[in-house]
């Protein structure tokens, strides 16, 4: 049995713990530069604002009865932490996905069972961090994903069996575009072999789909019949956040050791971060000793570090993680976990986020990318596309104009309560 | 009235395991290392019992000055525990979030003030939800820093 525990709304759940007034109203999270709706609240999504709605676009009007805010990475990173750690007291595997899903690993777990722990999950998360989570409950991970999406319309938990009726309606009615891993590419040419649906794609041929696909689409048909064949790092949908974490081969307390795996695990996630042309806005770190240490106790920390711009660039993401480190880095303690998470990925459709992080990359790249930009003004006109050079001297930051505080990482920004 | 005050699940596995040090309970076998074993004593650790459920806040007036709490208090809040009449809590009551103590009257459930001036609040017919329980404050004496 595998468990898919999201948290609803994430970042908007996250504000709201804070500020108790904002419940049961709109409410939004922006992208970085507070440039587009990123995060919103289901009164918000009753408003018809969409996904990714340009801030500007939305009427004078109607963005006067919402509440947006700028992105608090700080806050939601550290939230997540919260909600990891209430996992992992209460389920034996816990496998983070994303800043705000988790796979949990319920082998030997009955349906009965595993709807019990994740009630109980639901209740414990939603007590201790305020946070309110779903949980998809199914054979394999694919599965569970889709269970998940029943549970956040109804109930909070929901099973589904991979040979049940409703599983083969919910199945025919998925266009595949819409199922997890399934890129629009892969979709696009599934439909021409005649798959539209999730339903024909499980009936399909394995071999077939692999030959004609990729040995990833094809686990994705196995997993649709319920048998676990998905590895985490198979699936490289683009996300808002990418995470690396591993458990060190051996616990460690060598600051050169972490150094180094620190270095692969930025080094992987850079690739992914390029691979989706995304850049990141923040690095965070997290380390952490085993649970228990005999003598010493145990140790789990993090620190999150801001890039002055987005960035792609595998030694900016590299410079912000040592940072980090070395502030989350206690000598004496034997390390075994060391993760980092990208935050806040900008897609590669933000072009004046894109410019300026250009910006500080080499000269080669630069010089790519002035010629690309003459050739789109050349073609296009003058001042299609504009450079927005930042000036060093200026402390040139990102818009945040409406940040919540970082109640839980900042002593001056503490949560405030009348006395 | 809406004051949630939800059952805690699993009371023994919500703590920590934690070095077992200068037990006092001596039952069954004794532990050869307990008087060998000697750690830098670790004040968070001794004051946040569940890390992930642990916030810290700031106290803002003088309405709990009865309870030794100060304007500009660091207040250490654990949502894990279950408010229990006589704890002091953190509510958001009406969206706003404050710090009173709850207690259980004839009337029905209460917020009070430990501090003459402030009347108690009953909470029949009010939106209000426990945001979590004060375990610990910590106050800077003048000139400390």
């Amino acid at each position: 049995m595998i468990a898919l525990v999201d948290c609803n709304n994430f970042y908007v759940s996250c504000e709201r713990v804070f500020a108790p007034a904002l419940e049961g109203r709109p409410v939004g999270v922006l992208s970085n530069n507070d440039g587009c709706v990123v995060a919103r609240s289901e009164e918000l999504k009753a408003l018809g604002i969409a996904m990714g709605a340009p801030v500007h676009l939305i009427p004078p009007a109607l963005r006067r009865q919402c509440t947006l805010l700028s992105s608090n990475y700080a806050l939601y990173g550290d939230m997540s932490r919260r909600v990891n750690e209430v996992l992992e007291s209460l389920a034996p595997a816990v496998e983070p996905y994303s800043i705000d899903e988790s796979f949990l690993d319920l082998s030997g777990f009955g349906p009965l069972e595993a709807e019990a722990l994740a009630r109980e999950i639901r209740e414990r998360v939603r007590r201790e961090t305020g946070i309110p989570v779903s949980v998809g409950l199914a054979p394999t991970r694919v599965l569970a994903k889709l269970a998940n999406r029943l549970a956040k319309h109804g109930g909070g938990v929901r099973y589904l069996a991979a040979q049940a009726p409703v599983t083969r309606a919910l199945l025919e009615a998925l266009p595949v575009a819409e199922l997890w891993g399934v890129a629009r590419r892969s979709a696009e040419r599934l439909t021409v072999l005649g798959i539209d649906n999730a339903w024909s794609l499980r009936q399909a041929e394995p071999t077939r789909i692999r030959r004609a696909l990729s040995v990833v689409m094809e686990r994705i048909v196995w997993e649709l019949r319920g048998h676990g064949a998905i590895v985490m790092d198979d699936l490289d949908a683009p996300r808002r956040h990418l995470l690396v974490s591993r458990s060190l081969g051996r616990p460690t307390a060598a600051a050169h050791e972490l150094h180094e795996a620190l270095r692969q695990h930025v080094a992987r996630a850079g690739e992914k971060l390029r691979r989706q042309g995304s850049l990141a806005q923040a690095v965070r770190v997290v380390l952490r000793t085993a649970p228990f240490q005999v003598g010493r106790g145990a140790y789990h920390s993090a620190a999150l570090v801001t890039l002055p711009t987005p960035s792609d660039d595998t030694r900016e993401l590299l410079r912000a993680a040592r940072q980090a480190l070395a502030a989350v880095y206690r000598e004496g303690y034997r390390y075994q976990k060391c993760g980092v998470m990208l935050m806040g990925l900008a897609e590669a459709g933000a072009p004046q986020e894109r410019l300026l992080a250009e910006e500080s990359a080499e000269t080669v790249r630069r010089r790519r990318l002035m010629a690309t930009l003459d050739r789109v003004n050349r073609e296009l006109g003058r001042d299609t596309v504009r450079l927005g050079l930042p000036r060093h001297d200026s402390g040139w930051a990102l818009r945040c104009a409406n940040r919540s505080d970082r109640y839980t990482t900042r002593w001056d920004e503490l949560l405030r309560v009348h006395a | 009235m809406s004051l949630s005050m939800p059952r805690r699940a699993r009371p023994e596995s919500s703590v920590p395991p934690l070095p077992l040090l200068g037990c006092r309970v001596r039952a069954g076998f004794p532990s050869p290392a307990d008087d060998h074993l000697d750690t830098e004593l670790d004040l968070h650790a001794h004051v946040v019992k569940r890390p992930s459920a642990t916030y810290f806040v700031r106290a803002e007036g003088d309405s709990m000055r009865g309870d030794g709490i100060h304007h500009g208090d660091l207040l250490v809040v654990d949502r894990s525990l279950e408010p229990r009449p006589g704890r002091v809590v953190i509510v958001a009551l009406e969206g706003e979030l404050t710090v009173k103590r709850l207690e259980q009257r004839e009337t029905g459930p209460c917020l009070v003030a430990s501090h003459p001036g402030f009347p108690p609040i009953p909470l029949a017919g009010r939106d209000c939800r426990v945001w979590g329980v004060v375990t610990h404050v910590v106050h800077a004496l003048p000139g400390a820093r």
